[in-house]
């Protein structure tokens, strides 16, 4: 009796999970706590709002971990539909041309209404092809912006947020007369610190449009623009105007602790600076360097986007299509976006926000928008598109790590990083050429 | 004594499970490293190329490489000597214990338990430059602690971190050799009136040499092969590259950086450092060893 009961159990199960016979659609994903859940609920109301398809989420650790296990799942013959893949693997993605399914492509064969003009070409630019067409759909995206702390700047008696490089120095010396130990600390430097550096500035990071030309791209970071920054770096992290405060965003815990007035990270650090803060903050845009340029470039985006990977069925790339048509309308986009503070990904989503007054009621928010959406996004600008960027990015933290330390001065930690780095693109081209 | 089987087969079969588990789990992978470092291959495994000896010698004209080989040197004879000659000071303090010996010891063996990434993190809180205790004691006593940017901080960051766990399982081993010395000898030399520390030296250190000796080869190897995930939890191998070691270098361009090629070439000059630690090992250093 106990058996039969247990049986007609799983018999039920079984019905009910494929009873509708919905097509399963698998999508490996990176996002962990709060956002993961999110995914989580995206993913249900998509289920709950047709029953032809199932998307299933699962959640694959860290950037790294997702893209590794995806690739060797694709390996092993195991691959998902549609992974989250970081910025900064995107070259990789692109040049595995049997392994991806562009999303362009994929919207037009699965009969799905597209327009790629619908979409903030900011956002989109980093992951389309030399003609301007969708490669992955951007699922996560942010761009650096400068937090400062309020409470700290009343009490040094200063009135307005830096604009440039040169107020960030100044702020910074005020903060220090008025007791503060350190002016600012940045997260991610690599991406803060030279990839947006040069962004916002119009120069170029690397040859051939930042690589968006090809794999025979060179990194052009040690240019002057780049050198005096880093210069100036170093000489702010002998007296403390910058303390720096390792690769990652570790630096959060010096501007919570106030140790820091200000503090140059991504604006998804939004909601995480919001919890933890106990003191009234703003967002400003990135610092420009004021004399460098006239008017300062949008700057690049960090996260990341959806890829969809071959050998699956018609039927579930249906799915993936009408998902992705689906994570595109205004209003999941809009929720998505205030929720977790990346960026909207169409213009009417981000009309959608104002309409709902989200920028009003949550100052800040917007800073990173408006930033990403100033002029038209040039060839220094677009984003970067460059093979083994990983170590790429690795070897960059080195040599700005044998600047901040006194050890090497800027120009030639900065050719040598480029040197090491350019090692490292001639690998990539030789393997995917 | 020498046991022998009426039939040929029997041995074979009694011994094919360990030698599948052999075949699968290590001279595969091995040989598919080795295959593996000759080619230049994208991550999807999509093509190919045979490159030859290009990915050895990519590694042996970079000067970061041999930076590498002295940086995990250094780092594994700090943990391995480190971490027995505290193991060994804890034990013979807990071998002279008489009450509550149980509690002591167990209390020494937890740290054992925990995960290399949990024990890298811990360690990275207590020593965070602006909130770890530690490091906010250091400053106080008037030594500027930030492993951020100190390498020589970060190398002893991630000793500590390393050691501590491996800590548990030497006192484990060292506790059991303590009380397999025989109790007569100690007792005849003390009423010859030899000293505590004597009584150490020559008879008791001598007789622990066997494990003292499997300990140094387990305690190499750990550092050398098993510690990238402390690395990772705590210095990611910075600042600069003061504390990329070896293994560190591997799992970081072929897990993350996703060079296949570049990072199976390391793990055949792994294999082959490996094979040349063993050899040292049981000629030279297993000679001086005195098992009873």
């Amino acid at each position: 009796m106990h058996h039969l009961k247990l049986a007609s159990v799983v018999v039920g199960l079984s019905v009910a999970s494929s009873g509708f016979a919905a097509t399963e659609v698998e999508w490996w994903h990176a996002m962990g706590g709060a956002n993961g859940e999110k995914v989580n609920e995206i993913a249900k109301a998509f289920n709950d709002s047709q029953d032809a398809y199932s998307v299933k989420p699962v959640y694959k650790g860290n950037y790294t971990e997702t893209m590794t296990s995806a690739i060797a799942a694709f390996r092993a013959k195991q691959q998902p539909a549609i992974v989250q893949v970081f910025e900064v693997g995107t070259a990789s993605m692109m040049a595995a041309k049997g392994a991806i399914y562009p999303v362009h492509q994929l919207m037009r064969e699965s009969g799905q209404p597209f327009d790629e003009s619908t979409y903030l070409s900011a956002v989109t630019g980093y992951y389309t092809d030399r003609d301007g067409k969708m490669l992955s759909m951007p699922f996560n995206s942010s761009t650096p912006v400068l937090y400062y702390n309020k409470d700290l700047f009343a009490k040094a008696g200063i009135t307005q947020a830096p604009k440039t490089w040169q107020d960030v120095e100044a702020v910074s010396k005020k903060l220090q007369a008025s007791g503060v130990s350190c002016g600012f600390t940045t997260a991610w430097q690599s991406w803060v610190q030279l990839e947006n550096l040069s962004a916002r500035h119009n120069v170029p990071f690397a040859t051939m449009d930042n690589g968006f030309g090809g794999l025979k791209t060179e990194l052009a970071f040690n240019g002057p623009l780049q050198v005096a920054h880093v210069t100036k770096m170093g000489e702010w992290q002998e007296n403390g105007i910058f303390s720096y405060s390792g690769r990652t965003n570790d630096g959060a815990a010096k501007f919570y602790s106030q140790e820091c007035g200000m503090f140059t990270e991504s604006s998804a650090g939004y909601a995480g600076i919001k919890r933890n803060a106990t003191f009234d903050f703003g967002v400003a845009e990135l610092p420009y360097w004021e004399g460098k340029v006239k008017q300062p470039s949008n700057t690049i985006i960090g996260g990341a986007s959806l890829w969809v990977l071959q050998r699956h069925s018609e039927e579930e790339y249906k799915g993936v299509a009408s998902f992705l048509s689906y994570l595109s309308r205004a209003s999941v986009q809009a929720d998505w976006h205030q929720f977790s503070g990346y960026l909207p990904i169409t213009k009417a989503a981000y009309d959608l926000s104002k309409g709902q007054e989200f920028y009003a009621a949550n100052p800040g928010t917007e800073t990173g928008v408006m930033q990403m959406t100033t002029g038209t996004p040039t060839g220094n600008t677009k984003g970067l598109r460059l093979g083994n960027f990983v170590q790429i990015r690795g070897v960059i933290d080195e040599a700005l790590e044998s600047v901040w330390s006194g050890d090497v001065d800027a120009q030639t930690a900065l050719n040598t990083a480029v040197e090491r780095g350019n090692a490292q693109l001639r690998r990539f081209e030789k393997a995917n050429d | 004594m020498t046991v022998t089987f009426p039939q040929k087969g029997l041995p074979w079969l009694l011994l094919l499970p360990q030698l599948a588990v052999t075949a699968i789990f290590f001279l595969w992978p091995a040989e598919q490293a080795l295959e593996q470092a000759f080619y230049q291959e994208d991550a999807f495994g999509l093509s190919r190329e045979f490159v030859g000896l290009d990915n050895f010698m990519d590694l042996f004209t970079d000067p970061l490489y041999y930076q590498s080989m002295l940086t995990t040197l250094v780092f594994s004879f700090s943990v391995a000597i480190g971490g027995m000659a505290v193991a060994l000071l804890l034990a013979v303090m807990a071998d002279r214990i008489i009450r509550g010996k149980l509690a002591y010891q167990t209390l020494l063996i937890w740290p054992y338990a925990v995960a290399p990434a949990l024990a890298g993190v811990l360690w990275w809180i207590l020593f965070d430059p602006s909130m770890g205790p530690i490091a906010l004691w250091l400053d106080n006593i008037g030594i500027n602690w930030n492993h951020y940017l100190d390498g020589n901080q970060a190398m002893i960051l991630v000793v500590i971190a390393a050691t501590w766990k491996q800590i548990s399982y030497n006192f484990l081993f060292f506790l059991a050799g303590l009380q397999a010395v025989p109790r007569s000898l100690i007792e005849a030399a003390a009423i010859d009136g030899a000293s505590p520390f004597k009584r150490f030296w020559t008879i008791v250190f001598p007789l622990l040499s066997p494990t003292t000796f499997f300990l140094l080869v387990v305690n190499l190897v750990y550092a050398f092969f098993e510690t990238f995930g402390v690395i990772d939890a705590t210095t990611k191998g910075g600042p600069g590259q003061s504390t990329t070691t070896l293994v560190y270098k591997v799992f970081d361009d072929g897990f993350v950086g996703l060079d296949l090629g570049g990072s199976a070439a390391q793990s055949v000059v792994l294999m082959g450092i490996v094979g040349l630690m063993t050899v040292i090992q049981f000629r030279y250093i297993e000679r001086k060893v005195q098992y009873s």
